[in-house]
């Protein structure tokens, strides 16, 4: 299995689209590392600074319908070179959802009252998570401050995340 | 209790159902385009299983960047070209034949009523129009559907969206108001319904205004569904499926009227259960035009007027097909373009091109001022045949508006092909209205 801990970075918009995670241009690049330095080029958010905000962030927090648009698993993919392998947000598209547990990522969707209030609680802070994968939590830890976070995957879902993607799983069942 | 369309697609691709509601269902066909299959095949052949399901079920095209603009993309073609040769992939179209998929697949008879397809290309949701359950997916599902010939989908609850025009005379004869377009139409709703009305969701079209549609402006609405966060936009087949398709299928029926026989029973059942059902009226609907970076952003044109523009560009798999050109054609005929615009039409596919050569429509873009470039995707994503410059702003008759999607820091402004031509004349967007008799 992947790592779903480390420090967060906030994304603090919703409709944030495949274009926007990894602009099309970057299509041609045939290697998935890459794809590394253009992670989250285009995006429309103020205040957030490329070249700052990514470097050693493990896990995304961020709003509604996220990974919207183009179909491109590049986006997932750009995650995961940076060491980013979970996002947490109040709702995905379903290709960017799909291509990240086929990838053996997680893309996690908790209540959106919830989603408020760790923004409320930790958007300004440094915070980290840290995931526990058996009673289905993850634990926001900011200096003092926790909160914890249940959360559901489907079983399929995780079995994905168990076998890495869904390749291998596809090959010897089907 | 009934069925909607896309239910009845998955009852008869059942393959197995892993847990709860995921369904994996047999795929009739798997479309491939050269930016997002090749990393799949160079995957597939590092897992030492470069195989294919079905090669006769399989069609292929290189249209994204074409012909290659550099080394990157002359690659991703030849992985491409040399998979489909190594595996006996006989509808594989490469330069001179090839055209923008969502485009040339059912131009040349690939779709039919009831199919299941996949492709690694979120616009893969146009081939619903006729009756096919079509999705986009990503490069892993993309890599599985071409070695098995499965994927795995949440069985999807559909939203039926009821078009009708309530000033039509007779009543309901689904005509459109005048300078009005399925580009309008879909813009429309998506403004009403977000960016994400219909995530996880099917939206079948239905109403007096899509059965008098053609399939050209039926693709036109299923393209954008996935706008709205649609897994597939769906219309459900009738006799203008059949006389699109008659000349793929008359071997294997006896008439049309069997033909259309046949494909009922991919026609919804009247007590079908949807998540929504969405009555759009559309007698007071004025032609639509985006203002921002999502596709929900979207005003009346005439609240847009006078908006500046660098570049108009016709084409895409939105509306790159002859019945576009052909509107965007009565309007520049005899007209020259702005002196302060740049204006391109790209056919999408080649026999798009050449029947618009046979037309003179192709002529009359010419004389306006247009550029006429070769069929592809080209500069609707932004990455060749006509990309913005920072603080440049098109007028597009394509699919998205998003932030950077034809240029690093371009505006993009969607809007049919009648608009995009009247704005090409005015330089500024415009109602086309003027110059419609
Ligand atoms: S024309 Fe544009 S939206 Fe359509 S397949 Fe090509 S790049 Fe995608």
């Amino acid at each position: 299995m992947k790592n779903f801990n480390g420090k967060v970075l906030f994304l603090d918009r919703s409709d944030i689209n495949t274009d926007e995670i990894i602009p099309a241009k970057y299509l041609t690049e045939i290697s998935k590392e890459a794809l590394k330095p253009y992670l989250l080029e285009d995006i429309v958010l103020q205040g957030f600074n490329q070249a700052k905000d990514i470097k050693g962030k493990s896990v995304v927090v961020t709003r509604d319908n996220f990974g919207c648009g183009s179909s491109r698993e590049h986006a997932p993919w750009a995650f995961e070179v940076n060491g980013i392998n979970l996002v947490i947000a109040s709702g995905f598209a379903r290709i960017f959802r799909q291509n990240m547990f086929n990838c053996g990522m997680m893309a996690v969707e908790i209540d959106k009252a919830l989603l408020d209030r760790i923004f409320n609680l930790f958007a300004d802070k440094d915070t980290a998570v840290e995931t526990d994968m058996d009673k289905m939590t993850f634990k926001f830890i900011a200096d003092d401050l926790i909160e914890i976070v249940p959360f559901t995957i489907s079983e399929y879902d995780f079995s994905l995340v168990k076998a890495g993607g869904w390749v291998d799983y596809a090959d010897k069942n089907y | 209790m009934g069925k909607t369309v896309a239910e009845k697609i998955f009852d008869a691709h059942h393959v197995d159902c892993p847990s709860g509601d995921i369904h994996v269902i047999s795929l009739d066909a798997v479309f491939c385009h050269e930016i997002t299959t090749p990393i799949a095949i160079t995957d597939l052949m590092e897992r030492g299983k470069d195989r294919v399901f079905d090669p006769s079920k399989i069609k292929a095209v290189i249209d994204h960047v074409t012909p290659a603009k550099d080394s990157k993309t002359a690659m991703q073609g030849k992985i491409l070209r040399d998979w489909a040769i190594r595996h006996g992939i006989k509808d594989f179209f490469d330069i001179g034949r090839n055209g923008v998929c969502h485009a040339i697949f059912p131009e040349k008879g690939f779709v039919r009523p009831g199919f299941t397809i996949i492709m690694g290309d979120s616009h893969t949701c146009t081939h619903g129009a006729f009756g096919a359950f079509a999705a986009g997916v990503g490069t892993t599902d993309l890599e599985v559907g071409i070695l098995k010939g499965v994927c795995a989908f949440k069985k999807p609850e559909s939203i039926k969206v009821n078009i009708f025009n309530s000033a039509n005379n007779p009543p309901n004869s689904g005509n459109l108001p005048k300078g009005v377009y399925a580009k309008d139409v879909i813009l429309s709703l998506i403004g009403q319904i977000g960016v994400n009305g219909a995530t996880n969701k099917v939206v079948e079209f239905c109403g007096p205004v899509v059965d008098k549609m053609s399939m050209d402006e039926r693709m036109t609405l299923c393209n954008m569904a996935v706008e709205a966060g649609a897994t597939s936009g769906i219309c459900a087949p009738d006799m203008v499926t059949v006389e699109y398709l008659w000349q793929f299928i008359k071997d294997e029926y006896t008439s049309k009227e069997a033909a259309l026989q046949s494909f009922s029973k991919f026609r919804p059942d009247n007590d079908a259960n949807y998540f929504k059902i969405i009555d759009m009226d559309i007698s007071s609907l004025q032609p639509q035009v985006t203002f921002g970076y999502k596709p929900d952003q979207v005003k009346p044109v005439s609240q847009m007027e006078g908006t500046r523009i660098d570049q108009v560009y016709i084409g895409s798999c939105t509306n790159g097909r002859l019945e576009d050109l052909e509107i965007a054609a009565s309007i520049l005929q005899g007209k020259k373009i702005a002196d302060s615009v740049r204006g391109i039409v790209s056919p999408a596919t080649p026999d798009i091109y050449s029947k618009a050569l046979d037309k003179g429509i192709i002529k009359i873009f010419m004389d306006a001022g247009f550029c006429v470039t070769n069929p592809t995707c080209g500069a609707c994503l932004g990455m060749s045949n006509g990309v913005l410059a920072d603080g440049e702003v098109c007028a597009s008759t394509t699919n998205r508006n998003f932030n950077g999607r034809m240029g690093k820091g371009g505006m993009v402004h969607l809007m049919s092909p009648a608009t995009a031509a009247a704005s090409a004349i005015k330089g500024y967007i415009a109602n086309s209205d003027i110059y419609l008799l």
